[in-house]
C-alpha cells in the first residue's frame, strides 16, 4: 500500500443553476491573456448538448484517454511507439475551430461612426487575426438550448440510446436539461502527463494537482490530444500548453479555487482523500463495468488505523490526514456513493465526482396533460424526464446502476425531509424509501446537511500545504532570515 | 583571403554562436525553447508542410552526418556504381520532399491570416535561408553529381580539419561555385540557429522512450520530513 493524498472535488449537479460565475471567476484570474482568450479552464455545458470543444466526448474523433489493448493500458492518441510520426503532425490534435475563434467588438466605432441614417454598430473582430469575423461558435454556444435539433441532437451520448428513448427526450412536454460544469479532473492516471514527450506535465506528489512546467513544454502538444476531457489547452501565442492549476496559490493559503469560491449554487465541494497509489494501473485496467467501483476502492478510509499508519510511513503529515477525515468528498464518493466520476470509461481515474441531478419533479407529463399534483412530486426515478440511460452514458460508463443508486438515495432523502418538515408523507413511506435506497435516517440527515445547509467550512476542507516544511528541505531558515517576501525571477540590477 | 574568411572564420564564428547562444538560451530563457507549433491554428495544410519537410530534412541530414562520421564506409559502399546511384537518387528524392514541405510551409504562412499572426521577421529570414539551402542542395546534386563520394573524400576531411583546430582550406578552395554557396549558407544557418525556432531541434525528447509513464514530483522529501511518530 502506498498512501498518497489527493485533492478531490464533488459537484452537486442538482444545485447548478448554470450561471457561469465559476467560468468567469477563472477567466478573470488566469486566461485573460493573448493566446488564452479561447480557453475556459472551467466551463459550464448544457446537457444534452455538444459541449466545448464541440463533441469532446466523442473519442472516436478526438482519441483522448486510455484504451485496453490485450489487457494493457494504452493511450489512444500518442503512445511511445507512435511518438515519432505524431510529433511532427499529431493526427488527433483539435484545432481552434473545434473550440471557437475568440472575438471582441470594435466598440470605438460606436463613437467614431460618421453621422448617418443607421445606428452605428460595433462589429465583431477576431482576437487572433484582428479581422472582422462572423461569429459561428462560442464556448457555451448551445447554452440552454437542449431540445434544439441543431445542438442537443448532436450530443455524442445519445448515440447509445434507442430511437424510442431519444424521441421521448425531445418531446416538447418532456424537454429537460441540466448543467454540467467541467474543469480539469486532476486525475490519478492522467493521460496528459503520460503523453508528454518532454515530461513537462507532472502530478504534484503532495496534493495530486496536475501542472504543466512552462519552462519544459516544447509544444509537442501530445497532451492536448491525450486528455479525453480536452482540459489541456494550447496557447497559440506562447507555444506552450496550459491548464487548470486548481488555483494552487490559493489552496496553499487555505482558500478554495476561484471557481469553487465563487459558485453561486454552492454546488462545489473540495477536500483531500487518501488513496493507494500502488494500485493505480491495476484499477485503471479493470473491465469497463467495474471501473466506478474499482475507482472507489482505490480511495482509502482515512479513519482506518492501518491506513493512517501507512500514510504516516509515507510521510503524509498529520494535518493532511485529519483533513482527509473531514473531507466532504469522501462522504459523497465513498460513504454515501452519491457521487460518480464523469466518463470513467476514459480510464484516467478523474478526481472530480458528480452527484447526478434529479430531473424536474414538480411536473410530469401524462399524455398531453402536465400535472402539478402532489402524487407526482415523487415520481418514479425511472420516469425521469432526462432518461436514466442518458445519464448513465455520461456518469455511469453506460451502466444505469451507479446513477440509479445515487438518484434513488437523493430521492429518499427528499421523502424523508418532506415527512419531517411538511408532513404530507407518512413515516412508513419515508422509511421504506430510505430502506430501498440503502440509506439510514442518520445518513439521510447527514446528506441533507451537506447538500442543503452547507456552510463554507463544510464545503471546503483544505489540507495544509506544508510549504514551510518544503522550504526547510531546500533552504536553511536561519540563513535565509529576513529574505522572504517578494522574490525576483532574475536578480535585480541597475544599468 | 576570402577563402579563409568564408571557410575558416565563418565556420568558427557559427560554431561559437551555435554553442554559446544555444546553451545560454536553454539555461537563461527556457520558456523560449519550444517548437512553436502552429497546428492548433490550422490542421490540414500543416500536414503537407511539416511532415514532408521533417522526414526529408532529417534524411538529408542523416546522409550528411554519415559522410562526416563514416566517410570510408560511404566510399566503399559507393564503389559499386549501382549502390552509388541508389544513394544519389535517395538523396535527391529526400531533398525534393524537403523542398515540397518547405514550400507548403511558406505558402501556408503567406496565405492564412491566422498564420501571419504567429510568423515574425526572424521566421521569414530562417525560412528563406532554409529554402536557399535546399534549392542549392538540389542543384548541387543535379549538376555536381556523385556528391556522396566527394563529400566523403573532400568535404569531410575539411570539416575534420576545422574540428581539430588545424583548418585546411585547400579541400574546399577547388570546389565548384554551387557547392561553395551551399557550404557558406550552411554556416549562416548554423550561426543563426540558436536565435530562431530551430532551437527545438536540440530538445528532442528522447527520455520519453524510457521514463516511467506517469511523472510525480514532490516538494518535500517525504522520508525525511517526518522524523518520528
Ligand atoms: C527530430 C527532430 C525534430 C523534431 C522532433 C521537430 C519537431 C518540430 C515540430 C513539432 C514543429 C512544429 C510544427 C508545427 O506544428 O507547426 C517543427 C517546426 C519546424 N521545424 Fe522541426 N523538428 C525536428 C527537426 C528539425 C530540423 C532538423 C529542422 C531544420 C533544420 C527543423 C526545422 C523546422 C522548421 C523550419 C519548422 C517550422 C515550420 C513551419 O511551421 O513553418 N526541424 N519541428
Ligand atoms: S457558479 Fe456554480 S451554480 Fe453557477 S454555473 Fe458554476 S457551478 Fe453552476
Amino acid at each position: 500500500m502506498e498512501v498518497r493524498s489527493q485533492i478531490a472535488m464533488t459537484f452537486h449537479l442538482d444545485k447548478c443553476i448554470g450561471c457561469h460565475t465559476c467560468s468567469i471567476a477563472c477567466k478573470n484570474i488566469w486566461t485573460d491573456r493573448q493566446g488564452t482568450e479561447y480557453m475556459w479552464w472551467n466551463n459550464v455545458e448544457t446537457k444534452p448538448g455538444t459541449g466545448y470543444p464541440t463533441r469532446w466526448e466523442d473519442q472516436t474523433n478526438y482519441n483522448g484517454g486510455w484504451e485496453l489493448q490485450n489487457g494493457k493500458l494504452q493511450l489512444k492518441s500518442t503512445s511511445r511507439s507512435k511518438i515519432v510520426p505524431n510529433i511532427f503532425h499529431n493526427p488527433s490534435m483539435p484545432t481552434m475551430d473545434d473550440y471557437y475563434e475568440p472575438w471582441t467588438y470594435k466598440y470605438q466605432e460606436l463613437f467614431d461612426a460618421p453621422e448617418g441614417d443607421d445606428q452605428p454598430t460595433a462589429r465583431p473582430i477576431s482576437m487572433v487575426t484582428g479581422e472582422h469575423i462572423d461569429i459561428e461558435a462560442g464556448p457555451n454556444w448551445d447554452d440552454d438550448m437542449s431540445g434544439s435539433p441543431v445542438y442537443a441532437e448532436n450530443d455524442p451520448n445519445l448515440d447509445a440510446l434507442s430511437a424510442d428513448v431519444r424521441q421521448q427526450m425531445f418531446e416538447i412536454q418532456r424537454l429537460s436539461f441540466f448543467y454540467l460544469p467541467r474543469m480539469c479532473n486532476h486525475c490519478l492516471n492522467p493521460a496528459c502527463v503520460a503523453s508528454c514527450p518532454s515530461g513537462a506535465l507532472y502530478k504534484r506528489g503532495e496534493d495530486g494537482i496536475v501542472l504543466v512546467n512552462q519552462q519544459r513544454c516544447r509544444a509537442w502538444r501530445s497532451c492536448i490530444a491525450a486528455c479525453p476531457y480536452k482540459k489541456v489547452y494550447f496557447n497559440w501565442s506562447t507555444g506552450k500548453s496550459e491548464k487548470c492549476i486548481l488555483c494552487y496559490p490559493r489552496l496553499e493559503t487555505k482558500q478554495p479555487p476561484a471557481c469553487h469560491h465563487s459558485c453561486v449554487g454552492r454546488i462545489r465541494y473540495l477536500g483531500n482523500v487518501l488513496y493507494d497509489a500502488s494500485r493505480i494501473e491495476e484499477v485503471a485496467s479493470v473491465p469497463k463495468e467495474q471501473l466506478i467501483e474499482a475507482q472507489r476502492s482505490l480511495i482509502l478510509d482515512p479513519n482506518d488505523p492501518e491506513v493512517i499508519k501507512a500514510a504516516k510511513e509515507n510521510g503524509i503529515p498529520d494535518g493532511v490526514i485529519t483533513s482527509a477525515q473531514e473531507s466532504p468528498v469522501y462522504q459523497f464518493v465513498k460513504s454515501w456513493k452519491l457521487a460518480v466520476p464523469l466518463h470513467a470509461e476514459f480510464r484516467t481515474l478523474p478526481m472530480l465526482f458528480y452527484v447526478p441531478p434529479l430531473s424536474p419533479v414538480m411536473s410530469g407529463s401524462d399524455g398531453d396533460i402536465t400535472s402539478n399534483e402532489t402524487e407526482d412530486l415523487f415520481h418514479e426515478i425511472k420516469e425521469s424526464r432526462v432518461p436514466i440511460q442518458y445519464m448513465a452514458e455520461i456518469l455511469g460508463t453506460g451502466a444505469t446502476a451507479p446513477v440509479e443508486y445515487a438518484l434513488r438515495k437523493q430521492f429518499a432523502v427528499r421523502m424523508y425531509r418532506r415527512q419531517l418538515t411538511v408532513g404530507d408523507v407518512d413515516e412508513a413511506t419515508a422509511d421504506r424509501a430510505l430502506f430501498e435506497a440503502d440509506c439510514t435516517r442518520e445518513e439521510a440527515e447527514a446528506i441533507y446537511r451537506l447538500t442543503s445547509l452547507v456552510k463554507y467550512e463544510d464545503r471546503f476542507v483544505i489540507p495544509p500545504a506544508q510549504r514551510e516544511q518544503a522550504i526547510e528541505m531546500i533552504k536553511d531558515p536561519l540563513d535565509h532570515k529576513q529574505s522572504t517576501g517578494f522574490g525576483f525571477s532574475s536578480p535585480p540590477m541597475r544599468v | 583571403m576570402l577563402d579563409t574568411l568564408l571557410f575558416v572564420v565563418l565556420p568558427y564564428v557559427a560554431l561559437v554562436l551555435f554553442f554559446l547562444v544555444g546553451i545560454a538560451r536553454y539555461r537563461k530563457r527556457p520558456f523560449s525553447v519550444t517548437s512553436l507549433s502552429s497546428q492548433f491554428l490550422e490542421n490540414k495544410k500543416h500536414f503537407w508542410s511539416t511532415v514532408p519537410f521533417h522526414y526529408g530534412i532529417l534524411g538529408v541530414l542523416a546522409i550528411h552526418l554519415a559522410g562526416l562520421l563514416i566517410p570510408d564506409a560511404i566510399l566503399s559502399w559507393n564503389a559499386a556504381p549501382a549502390r552509388l546511384l541508389f544513394l544519389e537518387i535517395t538523396g535527391l528524392a529526400l531533398g525534393i520532399i524537403t523542398l515540397i514541405g518547405l514550400f507548403n510551409s511558406i505558402m501556408r504562412r503567406i496565405r492564412l491570416p491566422r498564420m501571419a499572426v504567429v510568423t515574425n521577421k526572424s521566421d521569414w529570414v530562417l525560412l528563406t535561408l532554409l529554402m536557399v539551402q535546399i534549392i542549392l542542395g538540389i542543384l548541387v546534386s543535379i549538376f555536381n553529381g556523385w556528391g556522396s563520394s566527394w563529400f566523403a573524400s573532400s568535404a569531410s576531411p575539411w570539416l575534420w580539419s576545422l574540428f581539430t583546430l588545424s583548418p585546411d582550406v585547400s579541400y574546399v578552395a577547388a570546389m565548384p561555385l554551387l557547392v561553395k554557396l551551399h557550404i557558406i549558407n550552411a554556416w549562416l544557418i548554423l550561426g543563426y540557429f540558436p536565435f530562431t525556432r530551430l532551437i527545438h531541434v536540440l530538445v528532442i525528447p528522447n527520455p520519453y522512450l524510457w521514463r516511467k509513464t506517469q511523472v510525480v514530483m514532490w516538494h518535500r522529501d517525504r522520508k525525511s520530513v517526518r522524523v518520528k511518530d
